[in-house]
């Protein structure tokens, strides 16, 4: 079967707080990658200012000059007045349109008429409110982790064909909950107002596991992650029938922009190819590529942390 | 200031009316609301029988319509949105913006609540919603503090709801995934956080424990109490170290008397104590201290203090015994 359409690979926000150096130098890389779309900002947590909104902006600009197509992304979690100012001067930067994560997020880039994707922390439970989202100007949507394969080809099954593009999270620690505590602060016993961004020692978050040395959890200041990655690669053939338009990355480290670059260039390639070649070829690129705790639970209907062996034919 | 409780059963309402409750929010017996548990819940003509004693007691009664309506199955939501119209239900409490959308286009003159699950915490979703689907009042989630609440309530667009009493759930609700990592349901797909056939009470020689989906959540000796086996408020090992801790949170419910005076003078519109899950007694138990609770501090604001047999009564039916104001004091955050 000959490949629907192409699929991109997308690069989420960096949801930890890394210095701005390493920031700076991880965005380099992506720029001489081949990945697509990027994803830039905080979405975590407003204490965390080790880059200014000033300094993600040339970093956009830096990587829109280097071919990239870059989304400013925005708070999950929105409290107080000062970080709704913070959201309203994202929305209004004049350059790119937005992720919003919070409906605040998609109230005012609708007054401003900004178009905006919707990150994976609204609530997107069924098409209607999709298509109503679309009319208030979203373009792209990025599932929400805990749904499937089912639940989005119902999706795009009922109804006329999608207006919007679909994003899913291939690969990475999905964010699972956000909370006004921040849990690395409470781990290191400061307070919040005082929290030192302590979270900056943990550049992939801080693992927790069960007394029974089971990995659980990843407690990224007040986000909490899932201590698994998951990963949905063998998954990208029958993703591309399905008409997933973007494949997203949640980076963690430097290896995360060598695996989107890697992907991107095979999916550049499989247009000129077809899906069994480019299964085999993943097929072969996962098994070489398998870290040790992974999960895909969540795309088969099933709880988030198990690992299913089905294959991309299923 | 409404004081509004729950019921999870004819009994519980009657035990919420008999106590002293302004208003109590209910759910029918299926998936459309997040405490989808058996034996719970209301058939529509018991739903009908509910409606028609609160109103002949001058009380309201709400349908809480608050989870996310699956592709396919969306009939099922707006036929519980049609019977509330019907029932003449004095409003709905919902989250989800395709039903936000049925029901103020089929049914405008039934006030919409924004439910806590949709996770609006600030004043531009408040608007959002407000404008988009005229709601009278949304419920605020339990991430803010009540500086926060406070200065949410000069500016908001609607009435506010806040959780006064019962289990604290820490996270942003609505948008929290640690029940459906585990278990593969959660409060938005499933209609409940920790579902109970996934939880397991398991002795273990001279420990308990306690597992969901087969994760252990908790262990302790027998000396100690294990709550109810939720995510968040287990007990695990964080990396580097090497002592179980309750790294999120520890079993414990949201008391917020000491507050009173400060909600009041907020201009908060209702207080609401959480436990449709919860046994009649409970709900009379704790419905009567906060009816005496606002009473005493509506007849006399100034001299309000909160009265230590109230707070007695409320930690015997707390879990684990222990309250806490939550994302309300600063410090707890």
């Amino acid at each position: 079967m000959a490949i629907r359409e192409s699929m991109k690979i997308s690069l989420a926000p960096i949801s930890y707080c890394w210095s701005k150096a390493d920031v700076e130098q991880f965005y380099q890389h992506v720029a001489t990658s081949s990945i697509d779309t990027v994803y830039l900002g905080e979405t975590v947590c407003s204490r965390r200012r080790e880059l200014k909104f000033a300094d993600y902006l040339a970093l956009a600009h830096m990587l829109k000059n280097h071919g990239k197509h870059v989304v400013l992304s925005t708070m999950a979690l929105v409290e107080a007045q000062s970080e709704l100012n913070e959201l309203k001067r994202a929305i209004n930067n004049g350059d790119f349109s937005i992720e919003a994560n919070d409906m605040a997020g998609v109230y005012y880039a609708h007054q401003a008429k900004i178009p905006f994707v919707c990150g994976p922390t609204i609530n997107n439970y069924n098409r209607a409110s999709l298509d109503l989202l679309h009319q208030k100007g979203m373009y792209r949507f990025v599932m929400p982790c805990e749904l499937s394969k089912d639940w989005l080809q119902a999706v795009i099954d009922s109804g006329s064909q999608l207006q919007y593009e679909i994003e899913v999270l291939g690969h990475g620690y999905m964010p699972l909950a956000h909370s006004a505590r921040c849990f690395t602060a409470k781990h290191y016993q400061l307070p919040k107002d005082q929290c030192q961004t302590i979270c900056q020692r943990h550049s992939k978050g801080l693992l927790a596991q069960t007394q029974e040395s089971q990995p659980l959890l990843r407690l990224n200041g007040i986000q909490t992650q899932s201590a698994a990655q998951v990963d949905l690669i063998s998954q990208i053939p029958q993703m591309i029938n399905m008409g997933v338009d973007y494949w997203r990355i949640s980076p963690n480290k430097l290896a995360d922009v060598t695996l989107g670059d890697t992907l991107a260039t095979l999916l550049n390639q499989a247009l000129l190819n077809d899906n069994a070649t480019l299964q085999d070829t993943l097929t072969q690129f996962e098994q070489s590529n398998t870290a040790t705790h992974h999960c895909n639970g969540y795309w088969f209907g099933q709880p988030g942390m198990h690992f299913s062996e089905q294959s991309a034919a299923s | 200031m409404e004081l509004l409780c729950p019921a999870g059963n004819l009994a519980s309402l009657k035990a919420a009316l008999n106590a002293g409750a302004d208003a109590v929010y209910l759910g029918l017996k299926d998936d459309t609301n997040a405490r989808s548990f058996a034996g719970l819940n209301f058939s529509a003509p018991q739903l009908a029988q509910a409606t028609q004693l609160a109103h002949s007691q001058g009380r309201k009664v709400f349908l809480t319509l608050n989870t996310f309506p699956k592709p396919g199955h969306e009939q099922r939501w707006y036929q519980a949105v049609d019977l509330a119209a019907q029932l003449n239900m004095d409003a709905l409490i919902v989250a989800d913006l395709s039903l936000l959308s049925y029901a103020h286009q089929h049914h405008p003159h039934l006030p919409l609540h924004l439910s806590v699950q949709a996770s609006a915490t600030n004043l531009g979703a408040l608007s959002f919603y407000k404008e988009a689907f005229n709601i009278e009042r949304a419920v605020l989630p339990r991430v803010l503090s009540i500086k926060q609440v406070r200065d949410l309530a000069k500016v908001s667009p609607v009435k506010l709801e806040v959780f006064a009493f019962g289990s604290l759930c820490i996270m942003a609700e609505g948008r929290c995934h640690l029940s459906s990592y585990v278990t593969g349901q959660s409060p938005n797909t499933g209609g409940s956080c920790s579902p109970a056939n996934h939880v397991r009470w398991q002795d273990s020689g001279s420990d308990k424990l306690t597992r969901l989906n087969d994760v252990l959540i908790d262990k302790a000796d027998a000396s100690q109490q294990l709550g109810y086996p939720v995510v968040c408020k287990g007990r695990y090992v964080a990396q580097y170290d090497h002592d179980a801790k309750y790294l999120l949170e520890s079993p414990t419910s949201l008391n917020t008397l000491s507050l009173l005076p400060e909600l009041a003078q907020a201009g908060i519109a209702s207080l609401k104590i959480e436990g449709r899950q919860r046994s009649p007694a409970y709900v009379s138990q704790v419905t009567q201290v906060w009816r005496s609770a606002i009473d005493t501090y509506l007849n006399s604001p100034a001299s309000f203090t909160e009265q230590p047999q109230w707070s007695q009564a409320l930690a015997k039916v707390s879990e684990g015994q222990i309250t806490t104001l939550g994302a309300y004091e600063r410090q707890w955050q």
